[in-house]
């Protein structure tokens, strides 16, 4: 069954592979902007807001992903998960105020 | 709907982490809230937040051993014995730190909460009696450490330091990392008692469980800068703000080496006779490499890092040793390297001045005329270092070697004292150079002391000389610490 699978997927590769058409012109062949006509340049430089901004993501992404597992079992958890889920966030608050008040959210 | 049961959560035993990470919190609001001008006072109140922890942690250490958090953390001696030689490096470094970061204009908050934060990530990680406990501790303290190389973020050896350090870390974290699934997939568990009752009832299987414990070893001894893999710790030492370079070579180094020695000793005792060869190679190499090399340094920085290779050959020949007398031998000889070490780099803060452009050796000459109490504080740290009588690193050393020597390991044993008398050449040259030659020509402003840099040298050259002189006290604590384990 294994054998099967994998020659029919090897062998789907190798045909196409062997048989499709195959055009390589200049734009296709850069790395960049798959195969248009580039219309900026790769080498710009960009804010390090960015990552600023992605970090900050993160962490209030890891916080939702905690946050629903615990909002789904909350009643089985009982006063326990309550005041353990609360200390969370306000450990993440602090973060929050000691980036805000640091003028890290102003994107000027 | 029944309710879920809550494991056994004793925060009394995670007390001294939660103090240090709240004062991290405080010194992050105190960063943004206080006043601009004058921030002495965060120093001084993460001090608090470490001597409080340093009560707590001496309060638990009276008790048997005992786990808490479903076996993932435990208290007992040995344990608490290595958070109190975390404790003092951070106490000591934060001391330091004071007047430097505020001529290099790093006197924030930031500073502190990530020297708090990364202590806490130690403690977790010399308690831990599971992997994944001794991983996050870890990884708290290697990622506060990344940034804390980085600090002085205008000076470009600076920011070499932290990249190279980041990327070299997160290797050695992945290997480290990489160990821990093998030995999963090989025993079952990631609790080490557990693993250790698997290792020995032979159920395990063999080749994931080796290749696990040999990655488990390349990660481990990355962090405690054994050789082969200790490349990336002259440029680090040499980069970091001298304050960090200190912290990073006590603190952190000792919670690596606990976590590395419960983790051998307590999950793999059975396999001793497998690891102890590739250990006792580490153990040469790094002493070799260590002091060969230090001998061609100019740079005082980067001649301590080397030295500091060096001195984690010495604990891996008390590694090699084992037993009651080998881990205690460790146990003191951490606890003797933190006060002389820091004691060392604090004087280098003092002498390289603003930016640190003064510390060749070159530019230690004739010091012991000018700056007589500084200089003499200066070849103590350096003769406790090379293991001269009667200070603190000759009893530490002899306890290493006598514990090799009654364990069997007389070669070891005799490269260990070769080693020590090729350190004496380089720490040596050092005091040479301040008594012997005469100063450089040029004019400098004259060095400043500030207090809590003199407190440092108090507690350092009380460290390096009254445990050499009375020494039993702290072995016999040594030893009660380990008999817990």
């Amino acid at each position: 069954m294994g054998a099967v699978a994998v020659g029919i997927a090897g062998a789907m590769l190798m045909l196409s592979e062997f048989l499709g058409p195959k055009h390589f012109f200049r734009e296709k062949m850069e790395p960049f902007e798959c195969g248009e006509n580039q219309i900026v340049s790769p080498k710009q430089r960009y804010s390090v807001r960015f990552y600023l901004i992605a970090m900050f993501f993160i962490i209030f992404d890891i916080e939702a992903v905690f946050l629903f597992p615990w909002a789904v079992i909350f009643q089985q958890l009982g006063m326990f998960g309550f005041i353990e889920m609360m200390i969370f966030i306000l450990l993440l608050g602090v973060g929050l105020i000691y980036v805000w008040k640091k003028g890290a959210l102003e994107w000027e | 709907m029944a309710s879920i049961p809550v494991p056994d959560i004793s925060l009394g035993a995670i007390a001294p982490e939660i103090t240090l990470a709240l004062t991290a919190v405080v010194a992050l609001m105190l960063e943004v809230f206080a006043e601009k001008k004058g921030r002495d006072h965060i120093a001084y109140i993460s001090l608090v937040g470490v001597i409080v922890a340093c009560f707590i942690t001496f309060r638990l250490a009276g008790d048997p051993s005992w786990t808490t958090f479903s076996g993932l953390y435990v208290v007992d001696r040995f344990g608490q014995f290595f958070k109190l030689i975390c404790l003092l490096g951070t106490g000591m470094t934060i001391l330091v730190s004071v007047k430097y970061n505020k001529d290099e204009g790093i006197d924030n908050g930031e500073y502190y909460a990530l020297l708090l934060f990364a202590t806490s990530g130690m403690l977790f990680m010399v308690s831990g009696s599971d992997m994944i406990t001794i991983f996050m501790g870890l990884e708290v303290m290697s990622i506060s450490l990344y940034a804390l190389a980085g600090y002085t973020r205008k000076r470009a050896r600076s920011n070499e330091a932290s990249v190279k350090y980041f990327i070299l870390g997160s290797l050695s974290t992945a290997f480290l990392l990489y160990g821990i699934a093998l030995i999963y997939g090989s025993t079952g568990s990631t609790q080490i008692d557990i693993i250790a009752k698997a290792v020995s009832s032979g159920s395990g299987v063999e080749a994931v469980l080796d290749l696990g414990i040999v990655m488990l070893m390349i990660g481990f001894a990355f962090k405690v800068s054994a050789v082969p893999f200790h490349m990336w710790t002259p440029d680090v030492y040499q980069g970091a703000p001298t304050p960090v370079t200190a912290f990073m070579s006590a603190g952190p180094k000792a919670a690596a080496f606990a976590a590395f020695f419960r983790v051998f000793n307590v999950a793999f005792p059975s396999l001793q006779a497998d690891w102890w060869v590739i250990i006792w190679i580490l153990a040469v190499a790094t002493m070799t490499v260590g002091n060969v090399i230090a001998l061609l340094q100019n740079d005082v920085k980067r001649m301590l890092a080397y030295s500091s290779i060096a001195h984690a050959g010495y604990i891996l020949v008390g590694f090699v040793a084992g037993g009651a007398l080998g881990s205690s031998a460790i146990m003191y000889y951490m606890l003797v390297y933190t006060f002389m070490n820091i004691g060392a780099f604090a004087i280098v803060t003092v002498v390289g001045r603003k930016g640190e452009e003064k510390t060749k050796f070159s530019d230690f000459t004739g010091l012991g005329y000018r700056y007589p109490l500084m200089a003499v504080a200066l070849v103590i740290f350096l003769f406790s270092l090379a293991g001269i009588p009667p200070t603190a690193g000759f009893v530490g050393k002899f306890y290493i070697f006598m514990a090799a020597l009654k364990h069997g390991y007389v070669y070891l044993a005799v490269i260990g004292v070769v080693n020590s008398v090729i350190s004496i050449f380089y720490y040596l040259r050092l005091s040479v150079m301040m008594y012997m030659q005469d100063e450089p020509g040029e004019d400098l402003p004259p060095l400043v002391f500030a207090p809590s840099l003199i407190a440092v040298m108090i507690v350092a050259i009380y460290g390096s000389l009254w445990l050499g002189i009375m020494p039993a006290g702290y072995i016999s604590f040594a030893q009660s610490a380990f008999l817990a384990l």
